[in-house]
């Protein structure tokens, strides 16, 4: 058995720790909160965003609906190669130098949770984007992003996209920034900055903060992705409480 | 060589076109693979596809390179670092006929550590596919890998783990909890590793520096190490950072491996800065490579081979460069590649066959994620086989829950549970460290002493 005392430090991170020596089988209590972690969780990966309540939370920034391939729930967990194709649609070639594109991805609860706050930071760090329309994209994973932008003739595209749900954690967003985005792009032409939450994660200032640094960089050496190493300045990595 | 193959169940009789048709069709049914649309199309002709895998020689992968050789330069490295001496004794087989004697008592841990250099990717892949769950744990069973660098990994009854102790901002003191957390319990002799929430490089150099201050605070005999990438692990060594392992993730394909921004030159001078640095006291080991199913398939880098031999070439890529540890994130990526606990359980025994044939020391992330068909039900059951088939490290983090990476390892308590069903013991220098805390039984140890050496207020 371990002091009491030092279970005191288990508040200092969102982690199941037990801080206890030859702590033996998981205590029964502890079982069911992690059995109804992982329900939860597993309900927010099947859950649909509320697309018009995002445009009213969005306003008075003006938004364009689009969806992929991958038409339901079950095609979309199969078929990711569908998730990352657009759908039929009219999207205007208005070559923003930079768009923002907000897709469901794993977790619908996410984008509910953090994508206007974030676009919202966004807009307030970058004035490019200030008016312009955003994407708001069903069924979508990443390079969606880039098929969009491409569509749209895009200088640079921040993808917004719900991550997988974790048991602690089922709303947390990501965010992938892409140059010259175009079908067919990989992954290592991106940079990401995820745990977009307000559960011990990033806060929405901060990975605004962040994607603005990326975004002139990105803007400075035409390239984002491994080409592209973040040293913004470090603050955003304190602990948000 | 012949352009199709055939062969027949039942009273049909099903035509493969190529190699890599045959392998495809060969594999136990995943998603990934339908995925791909090269899967058996029905159950017979997965039967007949391993009919043809029987009959062929061997030396069919080294004549018939399923991915060019001219294109391709993981394809090179494989075929120009085989060792015809080292193959000489298995030379003459077909691939069954490999598969028997690998069951056989002549395979024993000499003969398949002196065989190591002689198999290719495509060999132990395809003789895989022609073996059950238990024989995959028979032969892996009887391979020893042993790689050193401040302790001894995969020496006969020791089971190893990696202590990962996440956080989602990076916070070091959360970190030093999940540290202590995992010291308590027994784990962190095969790495303390974290997946960093930001590849920034001053926040990676931060991390370093807080793991090396935890590891020489206490004392343990073991390794660090910030999974970022292998381009950011050079450069923070040139900065000076205490880089232990240089971590990098691998694909089976040059395309797959661009789509992680990688090169096989990189990794060679990563190996090479690595082992300048000369920061091992038992031994040199100083990568850290991860692999997983379906990998290729997502960088659409496949070329029509399936993903599980597309995995066993990622292991011929960690071969060329002497690591410390190569672990599967097998249940990590997703459910269009694994669909369910059967799919994770049979890729995550394979993944350890192939690794451990090749001579690699083989881990295995044992997970899996929200949106697969898969519980802990599933975990103990790989787990526990792969105990018993000889893994030489599994992860783990605080009760199975990575808060960062959003997915369910194995917990801490899991390490406990195995070592106790088994016996088997941590890495030596690890285990003889843990009796001086009194943490490995019997004397109650100072837990706040530690935290607080860990600069925890305790």
């Amino acid at each position: 058995m371990s002091a009491p005392d030092l279970r005191r430090l288990s508040a200092l991170t969102p982690a199941r720790v037990r801080l206890q020596a030859g702590a033996g089988a998981t205590a029964l209590g502890d079982l069911m909160a992690f059995q109804e972690d992982h329900a939860a969780a597993r309900d927010a990966i099947q859950a649909a965003v509320d697309w018009d309540a995002l445009a009213r939370d969005l306003a008075p920034l003006p938004v364009l609906r689009v969806a992929s391939r991958a038409t339901d729930r079950a095609t979309y967990l199969r078929r990711p190669d569908l998730g990352r194709q657009l759908g039929d649609c009219d999207l205007p070639r208005s070559a923003p130098p930079l768009l923002v594109v907000i897709g469901d991805g794993l977790s619908a609860p996410a984008v509910m949770a953090q994508a206007a706050g974030v676009t919202r930071a966004l807009v307030a760090l970058l004035p490019e984007l200030a008016g312009r329309p955003v994407v708001l994209a069903q069924g979508a994973r990443v390079a969606l992003g880039d098929a969009i932008g491409e569509a749209m003739g895009a200088g640079m595209v921040i993808m917004l996209i719900g991550e997988r749900p974790g048991l602690s954690v089922a709303d947390s967003l990501g965010a992938y920034l892409t140059h010259t985005p175009r079908v067919g792009l990989r992954d290592s032409a991106r940079n990401c900055v995820s745990n977009i939450h307000l559960r011990g994660g990033l806060s929405h200032a901060a990975a605004a903060e962040r994607l603005a640094w990326l975004v002139t960089q990105a803007r400075r050496i035409g390239a984002t992705g491994v080409a592209l190493k973040d040293e913004s300045g470090s603050t955003g990595m304190l602990p948000q409480s | 060589m012949p352009l199709y193959y055939s062969a027949a169940a039942r009273q049909e009789t099903c035509r493969f076109d190529g190699l890599a048709a045959v392998l495809a069709a060969a594999s136990p049914e995943r998603s990934g693979d339908q995925l791909a649309g090269i899967a058996a199309g029905s159950a017979l002709e997965r039967v007949a596809a391993r009919r043809v895998l029987m009959d062929l020689p061997l030396t069919a992968f080294l004549n018939d390179p399923l991915i060019p050789y001219e294109t391709d330069e993981v394809t090179r490295l494989i075929l120009d670092g085989h060792d015809r001496a080292a193959f000489a004794p298995v030379a003459a087989m077909t691939v069954g006929g490999f598969r028997d004697w690998l069951l056989s008592p002549a395979a024993d841990t000499a003969a398949l550590a002196a065989l190591a250099p002689g198999l290719t990717p495509e060999m132990v892949a395809a003789v895989s596919k022609l073996m059950r769950n238990q024989d995959l744990i028979r032969v892996a069973r009887k391979v020893r890998v042993v790689t050193a660098f401040r302790n001894t990994i995969g020496g006969q009854g020791v089971l190893a783990s990696r202590l990962q102790p996440n956080h989602p901002a990076d916070d070091p003191r959360g970190i030093a909890v999940a540290v202590l957390d995992g010291l308590l319990q027994g784990a962190g002799d095969a790495v303390i590793g974290i997946n960093p929430a930001s590849d920034n490089l001053a926040n990676c150099h931060a991390l370093l520096v807080a793991l090396d201050e935890m590891r020489q605070a206490l004392e343990i005999p073991t390794q660090t190490c910030v999974l970022t990438h292998v381009t950011n692990a050079l450069t923070l060594l040139e900065r000076g950072a205490p880089v232990d392992l240089i971590f990098q993730s691998v694909a089976g394909s040059q395309a797959a491996n661009d789509g992680f921004g990688i090169t096989l030159s990189m990794l060679a001078e990563a190996h090479q800065a690595g082992q300048e640095a000369g920061r091992g006291t038992v031994g040199q080991n100083v990568m850290y490579f991860e692999t997983g199913q379906g990998s290729a398939l997502s960088a659409d880098a496949h070329h029509g081979v399936d993903q599980q031999t597309m995995e066993a070439r990622a292991q011929g890529v960690a071969r060329a460069y002497a690591p410390l540890l190569v672990n599967t994130v097998v249940g990590f990526i997703g459910p269009e590649y694994l669909f369910d606990g059967k799919q994770i359980i049979r890729a995550g025994l394979e993944d350890h066959f192939c690794g451990k044939l090749l001579g690699l020391p083989m881990g295995v992330d044992v997970c899996y994620t929200n949106h697969v068909e898969a519980d802990q039900d599933d975990m103990d059951t790989l787990s526990t086989l792969l105990a018993q088939a000889g893994v030489s490290f599994v992860i783990a983090v605080p009760g199975a829950d990575d808060v960062m990476l959003g997915y369910q390892s194995l917990a801490f308590e899991d390490i406990a549970y195995l070592r106790e069903i088994t016996g088997l013991t941590p890495a030596p220098e690890f285990a003889r460290w843990l009796e001086g805390f009194g943490l490995a039984g019997g004397i109650l140890p100072d837990a706040g002493a530690m935290a607080r050496r860990l600069g925890l207020p305790a």
